[in-house]
């Protein structure tokens, strides 16, 4: 009773927006569809939410068909999109009342649901909506699309534009819903928030590149990635380019990542080539790869 | 690279009635550097930034950007650094050479120079396909790296760039990375604000701020060591913590 999806495909005016998208997504799982813009995340949300029709493919959301059955999944999902899209000259009250009347229930009613999220935006409860701070809007807007206590929440990119702190707190606050028996699924551009799903779909081009859980698809990465720096951190992009065995070489914040194309690649010989080549305060070590070496790998091929 | 300070800042302060929105920051940028301005939603860094960018008048303190006075020579400073953000790109119903046009004219490059420009760019990153599309109809990636380049067209000694790779595929936000470490080695300094710390890490020196004061500047690995952190993430959350503000 989570959600389904077999085969999805759409486009628009001939560019493939997803295409023979299919996944599972558990009750009571909170999963994550990464990838970066135009990868097709919102028009998969906008189906799921019954908003657009697919060009082909099934998918069910807690066990209903999304055309058959679109006027009850509007009933019973949440549904929180990528720009904010509240009533901006309503009061934080007011929306919350709107919303509240428009799903046939109360704020009473639900009222333990929200409680810990309410709680934060309460104090501003007479302010206007466009008037809040990023981070509050995000939080009333979450408040919104819980009020009729759905049973699939789908957020779209909720914390795209949102500064480390309130990005913090918005993930917390989804663990504690989860503990609430709904199912969220949730997309987001930054590969560093996968490490906080269940599971993953990474997403690019209107594919999915792969579905499992976080730890599971940064351990299947065949190669072992060594992290290099060196004090001319351009330069060492070039000159690693040209080493005869590279496999992929990739600029990591501080940092660049290095695969080599031997499974024994000697660190002494890859240093001496680096020293060869005029590069100074030269490190190399052994590191963990990550979600992003993962998403790289698969899209280059 | 040189060592001359490009921008210099001291005591900036600006005051909205009794709110201090900057409260006193001081810091140098050198030439050639890759500066990260951090901060917080409301932590005060879109005013500290309108200072530097000559949009914005200071209520105490100094500052010079390119060697120009924030409070006297604003027009100069417009003149000599670029800009880029998301919010501010290029005109989607414009061609990639049109757009190039329109930007080398209003930073005042004559049009041989802005022709000898887009030869240039159209080398560089293998434009010939593209040069005569509309904008609107590249990849977000190619929109990106267009930006920045238009950004540089007039060399401007400072480019400011607002989250500039937000929303970008891994890779193409990696061949973005490699075009500023470019533009660095050549000697402009570039000074990026954001609030996604990953994006911090690729500077060679941040400053974070929290409530219109820098609460800590240094190399992000130095940062990392002093607050016992794996990443400027939870830097950044130590840091911010103390001073919950929302």
């Amino acid at each position: 009773m989570g959600i389904s999806l077999d085969q999805i495909s759409k486009s628009y005016k001939g560019l493939n927006a997803i295409q023979k998208v299919t996944f599972e997504v558990k009750p009571g799982e909170l999963f994550g569809i990464i990838g970066p813009d135009g990868a097709g995340k919102t028009t998969l949300f906008r189906i799921l939410t019954t908003l657009l029709v697919a060009d082909s493919g099934t998918a069910s959301v807690a066990g209903m068909d999304v055309v058959e059955d679109f006027i009850a999944i509007r009933k019973s999902v949440g549904y929180m999109p990528g720009k904010f899209s509240l009533y901006q000259d309503l009061t934080v009250e007011e929306n919350l009342q709107f919303f509240a009347t428009i799903f046939g229930t109360t704020l009473e009613e639900n009222y333990d649901l929200i409680k810990d999220i309410y709680e934060q935006i309460e104090p501003f409860k007479t302010r206007r909506a466009g008037k809040l701070s990023g981070g509050m809007k995000q939080k009333l807007a979450l408040c919104c699309a819980l009020i009729h206590k759905p049973k699939v929440l789908f957020l779209d990119e909720p914390t795209t534009g949102v500064d480390p702190v309130s990005r913090k707190e918005f993930w917390d606050m989804l663990k504690r819903l989860q503990e609430k028996e709904i199912t969220i699924l949730v997309s987001t551009p930054y590969m560093d928030e996968a490490a906080l799903c269940d599971r993953v779909a990474l997403m690019q081009g209107g594919q999915i590149l792969e579905i499992d859980s976080p730890k599971n698809i940064v351990q299947k990465y065949p190669k072992a990635v060594y992290e290099i720096g060196a004090k001319e951190r351009h330069k060492l992009i070039q000159v690693l380019r040209d080493f005869p065995n590279l496999y992929s070489v990739y600029p990591f914040g501080e940092y660049v990542h290095y695969t080599d194309n031997r499974n024994d690649l000697e660190i002494p010989e890859l240093e001496n080539y680096l020293k060869s080549k005029g590069l100074s305060e030269i490190y190399i070590g052994l590191t963990e790869p990550t979600i992003e070496d993962v998403f790289m790998e698969l899209a280059r091929k | 690279m040189s060592e001359e300070n490009v921008i210099e800042v001291v005591e900036l302060t600006k005051k909205f009635g009794a709110f201090l929105a900057v409260d006193a920051i001081s810091f140098e940028v050198k030439a050639g550097e890759i500066f990260g301005f951090l901060g917080a939603n409301g932590a005060g860094k879109t005013t500290a930034m309108k200072m530097l960018i000559g949009i914005s008048k200071p209520s105490s303190g100094e500052a010079s950007v390119a060697g120009f006075d924030v409070y006297t020579q604003t027009e100069l400073i417009k003149k000599n650094i670029g800009y880029m953000s998301q919010k501010f790109a290029l005109y989607d119903d414009l061609t990639v050479r049109e757009n190039i046009t329109f930007f080398g004219g209003i930073y005042g490059l004559s049009r041989s120079t802005i022709k000898e420009k887009i030869k240039v760019l159209v080398t560089d990153l293998k434009l010939e396909n593209i040069i005569d599309q509309l904008v609107g109809a590249l990849p977000l990636g190619w929109k990106q790296k267009l930006s920045f380049s238009v950004s540089l067209l007039h060399d401007p000694k400072i480019v400011f760039l607002d989250e500039p790779t937000g929303g970008v595929d891994p890779i193409t936000r990696r061949q973005f990375w490699e075009m500023i470490y470019n533009a660095a080695d050549q000697g402009t300094t570039i000074f990026v604000t954001t609030h996604y710390m990953d994006e911090a890490e690729y500077c060679d020196r941040v400053s974070i701020m929290v409530n219109g004061k820098i609460e800590a500047m240094d190399r992000p690995k130095r940062l990392k060591e002093q607050f016992e952190a794996s990443n400027l993430n939870e830097v950044f959350l130590k840091l911010a913590r103390n001073s919950k503000s929302d």
